[in-house]
């Protein structure tokens, strides 16, 4: 019997596999086709203090590799989320979940934070300064060092629960922002969140989408996500979750070589809504073939250092 | 929702570019006209979402037009080996409790598909059943005998007037008794139907979908009751709801 088992900031996981915040809603949709208690856990949708309907549509293009989204964070707001969606999510999932945070100032990831690091249930937060689809918010939190580093520090002073800091990889050095981070008091980072791209309609000569530009994500972002997490997880000594273009039980061996601790699954989850539970069914023969015993073990293999 | 590998049962040509493919499944999943389905086709990511047309305990049949990468797929599937990845039962399909005894159902292009399994289920429920099916040219007219096959009243629009009545399906439909609609069709349609239409009746909508089946947000409209999901709340939403 080969061992799953990986522990993230103290808290011990089944499997490393975590659907990724966005992909995922707040569970109900894939519990209706597979017991979701499998999964290591999961990461809920991106939720600010007040409810939002996001960008317009079409939020959804699709790209060699992969989809472009332009979702802009649509969520009930947090008050919702804890009145409505975390109850109902306890009675379908045991243990502990990543809440996703977001926002637009300072002043509401703490209040965000604040609000949630009180919910049972919740096991780490993982705070969005990453996302490329709202104007004059998220993204500049996460594409500089300082500003990543103020959120960081102003989440800390507020919360008890384990704070996981999700980057940009629209950024020149996604190391630097990695280590203010740390500076700062996360207790690990999360990337990466989607690359910043673009398609254009050649019948109307107008982009795809009603935004202009979304993010893409997919398997074509997964050489990319393995570097960054690779490079990162060699400059830091708090613990990182790798994502991007996962969808295979190989690829999870891949991103946790490169220094991943645990792995987040995102789009695949929409074009297979049991893409989850396959990885999990086949990590154990997988690990096999590669003579791996204890998954915990392999993390970072592949650095330098190794 | 359920997820199927369907072998291609028949793939042919109705029109220069519309087609219907049958394939075989499982359809306890779909449960109501108007739901639809979403095939992996290779070479592309996300998946595309066809309506029901029609089916049975055994199979399901679509119609779709060839429009760009993954429609085009769609019709090079054929022969014995031929099969899909589908995702089947998805979205809510129309409410034809609401119907009263004579129902118009209006088609529009490759809206018309999803009218043609209504009008069997409300036939079938002994409803007096009126089709008006509007298309740009005689060359694009496609299911008119089997519409008439079925027992439904059935009126051709084209907007050239190369058959049927010259015009839009409105030019038909102002002249006419029914107690409720139900529509398929694109949105210029949807808006001169809106104008036109004398009672409720439910409109199937259109959108970009990342995973149809309600997991993305990648789909959401405003209706006056909140925000939707086009793939699950949706695609059918009822006249008195929508924001025009
Ligand atoms: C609920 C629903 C039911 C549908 N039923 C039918 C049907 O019965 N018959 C039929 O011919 N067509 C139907 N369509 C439209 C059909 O989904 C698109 O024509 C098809 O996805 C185009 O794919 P493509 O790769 O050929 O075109 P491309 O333009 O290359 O597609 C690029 C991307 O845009 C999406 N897209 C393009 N056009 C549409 C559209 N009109 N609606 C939603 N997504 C679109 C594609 O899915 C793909 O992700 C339906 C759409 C929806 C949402
Ligand atoms: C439709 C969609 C919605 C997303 N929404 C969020 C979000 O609300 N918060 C967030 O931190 N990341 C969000 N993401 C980013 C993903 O969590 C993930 O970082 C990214 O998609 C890369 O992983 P993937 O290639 O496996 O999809 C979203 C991604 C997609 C595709
Ligand atoms: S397409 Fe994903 S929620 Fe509708």
């Amino acid at each position: 019997m080969v061992d799953t088992k990986v522990t993230l900031c103290g808290i011990t996981l089944d499997n490393p596999v975590i659907p990724a915040s966005g992909t995922f809603g707040f569970g109900q949709e894939f519990h209706r086709h597979y017991d979701i208690n499998i999964l290591g856990s999961f990461s809920f949708k991106g939720t600010t203090l007040h409810p939002r309907f996001g960008n317009p549509t079409p939020r959804i293009a699709e790209c060699p590799g992969g989809m472009l989204n332009a979702v802009g964070l649509q969520n009930p707001g947090v008050d919702h989320v804890i009145a409505e969606e975390l109850p109902a999510l306890r009675k379908i999932f045991h243990k502990p979940v990543m809440a996703n945070v977001s926002g637009f100032s300072v002043e509401e990831y703490v209040e965000v934070c604040r609000r949630l690091d009180q919910e049972d249930g919740i096991g780490w937060l993982e705070v969005n300064v990453s996302c490329p689809n709202v104007h004059g918010g998220g993204m500049s939190f996460g594409t500089c060092p300082e500003a990543a580093a103020e959120v960081t520090r102003a989440v800390k002073a507020v919360t008890t629960k384990p704070v996981i800091i999700k980057l940009s990889p629209n950024v020149t050095d996604i190391v630097s922002i990695a280590k203010a981070c740390e500076d700062a008091g996360a207790d690990g980072v999360s990337l990466i969140n989607t690359l910043l791209g673009m398609r254009i309609d050649l019948k109307t000569r107008k982009p795809v989408l009603a935004n202009t530009t979304g993010g893409y994500s997919g398997p074509g972002v997964f050489p990319v996500a393995v570097r960054m997490v690779y490079q990162v997880s060699q400059a830091v000594s708090i613990p990182v979750v790798g994502m991007g273009g996962v969808t295979t039980a190989e690829d999870v061996i891949e991103m946790m070589l490169a220094g991943a601790t645990a792995v987040e699954v995102g789009a695949a989850n929409l074009v297979n809504p049991y893409a989850c539970a396959m990885i999990i069914e086949d990590l154990p023969q997988v690990m096999e073939k590669y003579s791996i015993d204890r998954l915990n073990e392999i993390i970072g293999a592949a650095h330098k250092a190794n | 929702m359920d997820q199927q590998i369907c072998s291609v049962l028949e793939n042919k040509p109705l029109t220069d570019s519309v087609w219907r493919m049958r394939l075989k499944a499982d359809t306890a999943s779909i449960t109501a006209p108007g739901q639809f389905v979403n095939l992996k086709l290779d070479g592309l990511y996300l998946r595309r979402p066809i309506s029901v047309c029609d089916w049975d305990e055994g199979s399901v049949t679509l119609i779709y037009k060839i429009v760009g990468k993954g429609t085009e797929a769609m019709s090079h599937l054929w022969g014995g080996q031929a099969s899909v990845d589908v995702l089947l039962g998805l979205g809510n399909g129309y409410d034809l409790t609401k119907s009263g005894p004579s129902p118009l159902l209006i088609g529009g292009g490759v809206g018309v598909p999803p009218m043609y399994g209504l009008a069997k289920k409300l036939l079938a429920q002994g409803k007096d059943v009126t089709v008006i099916l509007g298309f740009n040219t005689k060359d694009e007219i496609f299911c008119e005998e089997e519409f008439k096959a079925l027992g439904a009243k059935v009126f051709v629009t084209t907007v050239d007037g190369s058959y049927g009545v010259k015009g839009f399906v409105t030019d038909v439909m102002k002249d006419l008794s029914y107690t409720y609609f139900y529509t398929c069709g694109p949105m210029p349609m949807f808006k001169a139907i809106e104008k036109t239409a004398v009672t409720g009746g439910q409109f199937s909508f259109e959108e970009r979908m990342g995973c149809g089946f309600g997991a993305c947000m990648g789909c959401t409209c405003k209706t006056k009751y909140g925000n939707k999901r086009i793939c699950k709340d949706g695609p059918v939403l009822e006249r008195e709801e929508i924001v025009w």
